[in-house]
């Protein structure tokens, strides 16, 4: 179970991306992070495995707190989140099976990472993982030769490979095309409730949270403003939480992630959703 | 620019003309200033180059000699004085660079500020500063005076120059990697070294080959450099044969260096292709 209290992140610039964040995450439920632009979703889900360092609060997985580990601590605390990105995050120039192997770097000493010679269970482990994904003709090919949604799925296996116990998830389909997009979400969803995995997935595409998560959080400026089930979320909500003024705001600090770009128009976001219900 | 109702046609016409905005100076005093100040000074800095007629008219007639050397290359005269230079030259040019190669990798890790903690960082950026800042020639007399004439002397430059050159630009390529894949393998759980073994070294290698490829190529003219101050090599043969006025032996020799070099521009182009 993952509990995230009290969490604040100011920024050295003076930006406030997360102000007193606290939520829990149950064992298997499969949670969305929608928001605008520069809410603060990919800060807050780099504060849980502190890619970025939280200011205040605390996030504790199990009885773990993670955020007053050391250095070594930190490393094996890592080890049981796993994150899939936005662009993939893939090592383009090594193989798709030196990828998925890259999930187990937390468990194997340099020697053997460096020498590619990883303990047999882990390789079985990442074969089963590629054909999971239907992947596993392109086990030795180079990440730079797969298309879009193909390296999305490797950054499936990899975070799986770790044998998480989390899995944070950051905008996994900014890049894809709707199809596609689709396809990965289920791909998620299905693997988080093969094995009971909670995660918690950034996500743009309001539509798409609705539709595959059980649970929706709402952020805005840094701050949690809805909290519930898909069902919940209506317009008045989506106004709370894509608020005209939001649109003007956008060069916060997750710019820098590649987020200021999607320029979703809010009229649209709301209207697929009313036509649905 | 005045949009006042009285003048309608010449408002829009104003507001229709258009100029670059002064990229570099707002003021208009100072781009003057400035512009007619370099102009003035570069006038004046030329009038004090002193010209001496008589003496060009001398020199026309040595350096075509000069030339007429390169015209007719002498290949055989000297021969086992060139092929001895040669060989001194290829062994010092690789070994330095491997060397260096070697050296720098460390020195180049330590100075990229996204892998290296801060003083580790700073002594790797000394070391670059000093080696960038000490030229081939002047280091190679360092060095002849402490170990003598000859190509040891050639080799330990080529070495240390090797190291401030390569050093820079792979700190350079480390800190232009996509920060993302290194923010995907620390996310794994992996250490400082399976980060570097997995996020970085992918992402620089092919640059690291391709600039090896390029420093052996400097490494091989600047051995012919050096060579003129003691340092051994093709140079030391170099400069012997122009101290005798040997012009057609020298011509030979410099043919052989262009040939060399373009050879080696020539193989890299291959391999820089091959490893992309």
């Amino acid at each position: 179970m993952l509990s995230v209290r009290g969490l604040t992140k100011t920024y050295a610039a003076g930006d406030r991306a997360l102000d007193d964040v606290s939520f829990e995450v149950p064992a298997g439920q499969v949670v969305g992070l929608i928001g605008p632009s520069g809410a603060g979703k990919s800060t807050l889900i780099r504060c849980i495995n502190r890619l970025v360092e939280p200011t205040g609060g605390s996030v504790h997985l199990g009885d773990l707190e993670l955020t007053g580990l050391g250095a070594g601590g930190l490393r094996r605390a890592r080890r049981r989140i796993g994150m899939i990105f936005q662009e993939y995050a893939l090592v383009e120039r090594l193989s798709v099976m030196e990828n998925v192997l890259s999930g187990r770097l937390g468990y194997v000493p340099f020697w053997r990472s460096f020498l590619r010679r990883f303990p047999v269970g882990d390789v079985e482990a990442a074969f089963a993982l590629l054909e999971r994904v239907g992947l596993s003709d392109h086990a030795n090919k180079r990440a730079d030769a797969l298309s879009g949604g193909q390296r999305q799925r490797v950054g499936i296996a990899r975070a799986l490979e770790q044998e998480p116990e989390l899995l944070l998830v950051d905008e996994p389909t900014a890049s894809l095309d709707p199809k596609t997009s689709r396809q990965i979400m289920r791909l998620i969803t299905e693997v988080c409730a093969e094995r009971g995995l909670p995660a918690i997935i950034n996500i743009h595409d309001v539509v798409l949270a609705q539709r595959f998560t059980e649970r929706l959080i709402g952020l805005q400026k840094g701050r949690i403003v809805f909290d519930g089930p898909p069902s919940a979320l209506d317009e008045s909500v989506l106004t709370t939480i894509y608020g005209d003024e939001d649109w003007t705001t956008m060069d916060g600090p997750e710019s820098a992630h590649g987020e200021a770009d999607d320029e979703a128009d809010p009229v649209e976001l709301v209207t697929p959703v009313s036509a649905r219900s | 620019m005045s949009r006042g109702a009285g003048g309608v046609v010449e408002a829009t016409e104003a507001a229709r003309r258009w100029r670059r905005p002064p990229a570099l100076i707002k003021s208009r005093r100072w781009r003057w200033t400035l512009g007619v100040g370099a102009v003035v000074y570069l006038i004046l800095a030329i009038s004090t180059v002193e010209v001496d007629g008589q003496r060009i008219a001398e020199g026309m007639e040595r350096g075509w000699r000069f030339v007429q050397g390169f015209l007719s290359p002498d290949f055989t005269t000297r021969w086992r004085d060139i092929s001895q230079g040669l060989i001194e030259s290829l062994t010092m040019t690789l070994t330095s660079t491997v060397v260096g190669v070697l050296l720098s990798i460390p020195v180049g890790i330590g100075a990229a500020r996204n892998l290296a903690p801060v003083p580790v960082y700073y002594v790797c950026r000394a070391i670059v500063a000093i080696s960038r800042s000490l030229q081939e020639i002047i280091v190679a007399i360092l060095f002849v005076a402490m170990f003598g004439f000859g190509p040891f002397a050639g080799f330990l430059t080529l070495s240390f120059a090797t190291i401030g050159f390569l050093a820079k630009l792979l700190a350079e390529a480390i800190e232009d990697i996509d920060e993302t894949q290194s923010e995907a393998i620390r996310s794994t759980g992996g250490s400082w070294g399976q980060l570097v073994n997995y996020a970085v070294q992918p992402q620089v290698m092919p640059r690291l080959i391709g600039l090896s490829l390029y420093r052996l190529d400097i490494n091989f003219r600047e051995s012919a450099v050096i060579g003129i101050v003691g340092a051994g090599g093709i140079g030391a043969t170099l400069n012997t044969a122009i101290d005798r006025y040997e012009f057609d032996s020298a011509g030979a020799i410099l043919l052989i260096i262009i040939l060399i070099v373009m050879l080696a521009e020539y193989l890299s182009g291959f391999v820089r292709k091959w490893v992309q």
